[in-house]
């Protein structure tokens, strides 16, 4: 049992979300980044769509109840104080295995978001197939809202490999902490590309925008060039994807992120590419992006690269303790987590 | 207007009949939903039905995108069905006072009694277009031409959940309470969403019908308390 004694902002349950029920409405939420979902949850010795807490800016307070092995995805400035008020920082990309009465201070973030992974994953119900909190419909979750103060969160039984090499005892960690890629958003246009006039489209791939205030796992809002529709700022709603980048009528783009809806009436002048939304969902209010027009068979190839990445990264993680099947974690496709519905 | 493929990313394609409410592309669009689900495609995550296309959303690193392009142009051929397999609803509705706030002024703004607009949209078969905006939330159509309204120049930040809504040709149940911007006309007891029923989880499906009766707002306590307590569902909301 882990105790929540503090938590100041919005934090939430994110496994590989719910596919295989937009047709009813219901949003495919999940990590925004799935790869260091993946990461965190390896560090700990589960598998890669394990439940783990997704947090942004600043962390919650936990206090272990029983021992429990831990790793923090994410450049946190986390500390861990046990009973005696003795108080070390906390590495991130490693394992700790905190001692009953130990309380882990995950502090702030300076990376837009990182993840909590708990050995033997947080102990919730899946609700139609996944425990991602979506809170507008009290989904998932605790009780499918946001954690808070007082919280009890139950750890489950272990099911993937041991939270520590071997019989070593060595906790397992990551040797070169992951890079996110600094260029343009990758995206293909459309599907409404022929909304908006050449001059529209120009702006939207040469200006850069920043992100708003107006930012949560939905979407962002972002600041910038408005880009000028040629057809009206409305079209009769059709289906929408995280990644896609909505403009309404006041010309200000919304790119739609993990928990957005299922349909959307705004013209969507191109979407970011599934290579990229994991960066993409690190992004912070201020932040600057730039966008890039790539083809389908250069998109195809991002995400052949990010998963040999993502598999390399896994496979280093273990590396202390018996060898990984590279080809296995490949083909497994980390990278979406997508299942098949039906 | 031929059906054409729309790129959504590298992740999903919408194959689009047209660009306006119409049953009868929505007729089409539900026809090709059911052909492209028989070829049983592997690596497909979501078919999602719309007013007027179909998005597929599915993981290209298992299924090859100028394949799918194909199968799904080939399902756009698909023929709608006879509607004998779409089900037929009945749900109650309490109309006007708390549970209908702008019953009075919907009456006031298409010029007739608040008795008229309940009566007319009870006697008015709608059509379930699509599920969408928040999970289980229907969008039906179409009203009768009169009664169509735009969209309240404020949105409520909260519209109780069960509330029944209008905005221009459209009418909706909320699932969940929400903000929105439409007119609220009652609220019904019937659970348009239930997770405990995994398999089913959402009461109305595109292409089925729906017609309101009215219920006093003593039944309509009668009922939400048998819903809550699990006496009554899905079987009860049939059509006769």
């Amino acid at each position: 049992m882990i105790e929540v004694v503090d938590c100041p902002l919005p934090a939430s349950f994110q496994d590989a979300g719910r596919p295989g029920y937009r047709h009813l409405g219901v949003p495919l939420s999940g990590a925004l980044d799935p790869e260091w979902l993946a990461i965190a949850n390896a560090l700990v010795g589960n598998p890669p769509h394990t439940v783990a807490l997704e947090m942004r800016l600043l962390g919650p307070k936990l206090r272990a109840r029983e021992p429990v092995t831990i790793a923090l995805a994410g450049e946190f400035s986390a500390r861990i104080e046990d009973a005696a008020g003795q108080s070390h920082p906390a590495a991130n990309w490693r394992s700790h295995t905190l001692a009953a009465g130990d309380v882990l201070a995950v502090g702030s973030l300076r990376s837009g978001i990182g993840y909590l992974a708990v050995h033997g994953g947080f102990d919730l119900p899946a609700v139609l197939g996944s425990r991602s909190t979506y809170a507008r419909a009290g989904l998932g979750g605790i009780d499918g809202r946001a954690l808070r103060a007082g919280d009890s969160l139950k750890v489950g039984a272990p099911q993937g490999l041991p939270a520590v090499a071997g019989a070593t005892g060595i906790p397992l960690h990551l040797p070169h902490a992951p890079v996110l890629f600094a260029g343009p958003l990758r995206v293909i246009p459309g599907p409404q590309r022929d909304h908006f006039t050449d001059a529209a489209w120009q702006q939207f791939i040469g200006a850069e925008f920043t992100v708003s205030r107006e930012a949560d796992r939905m979407g962002l809002r972002l600041d910038g060039p408005r880009l000028t529709h040629a057809r009206g700022a409305d079209i009769v709603s059709d289906g929408v994807t995280p990644g896609a980048i909505q403009v309404p009528g006041d010309g200000r783009p919304i790119v739609l992120l993990a928990d957005c809806q299922t349909v959307g009436g705004y013209p969507k002048i191109a979407t970011v590419i599934g290579a990229d939304l994991p960066r993409l969902g690190h992004a912070l209010p201020g932040q600057v992006l730039r966008f890039a027009a790539v083809t389908q068979a250069e998109a195809l190839a991002a995400r052949r690269d990010a998963a040999h990445v993502l598999a390399t990264t896994l496979a280093a993680i273990a590396a202390p303790g018996p060898a990984l099947d590279l080809d296995a974690l490949y083909s497994a496709n980390l990278i979406d987590g997508v299942i098949d519905a039906n | 207007m031929n059906p054409r493929l729309l790129d959504l990313g590298d992740g999903a394609l919408t194959l689009e009949f047209g660009d306006r409410i119409d049953a009868d592309l929505n007729a089409r669009v539900i026809a090709a939903r059911d052909a492209l689900a028989a070829m049983l495609l592997d690596g497909i995550s979501d078919l999602v039905p719309t007013w007027r296309s179909l998005t597929v959303h599915f993981d290209p690193l298992r299924i090859d995108r100028n394949a799918l392009s194909a199968q799904l142009l080939q399902a756009a051929q698909a023929m709608p069905q006879e509607s004998a397999l779409a089900t037929r609803w009945r749900i109650p509705v309490s109309f006007g006072g708390e549970s209908g706030p702008d019953l009075a002024q919907v009456a006031q703004a298409t010029g007739r009694s608040e008795a008229d607009v309940v009566d007319a949209i009870c006697a008015t078969e709608l059509r379930v277009f699509l599920i969408g905006f928040l999970p289980g939330f229907p969008y039906l159509g179409e009203l009768p031409a009169w009664m169509h309204l735009p969209r309240r120049s404020t949105p409520r930040t909260a519209v109780p959940a069960n509330s029944l809504a209008i905005a221009g040709a459209q009418a909706a149940i909320y699932p969940w309470q929400s903000p929105g911007g439409w007119h609220l006309l009652g609220q019904t007891p019937v659970r348009l969403f239930d997770v405990s029923d995994a398999a089913r989880p959402a009461l109305l499906a595109p292409g089925d019908s729906v017609r309101f009766t009215a219920v006093d707002p003593h039944e309509f306590r009668r009922l939400a308390t048998a819903v809550a307590a699990g006496e009554c569902g899905r079987d009860d909301w049939l059509a006769p």
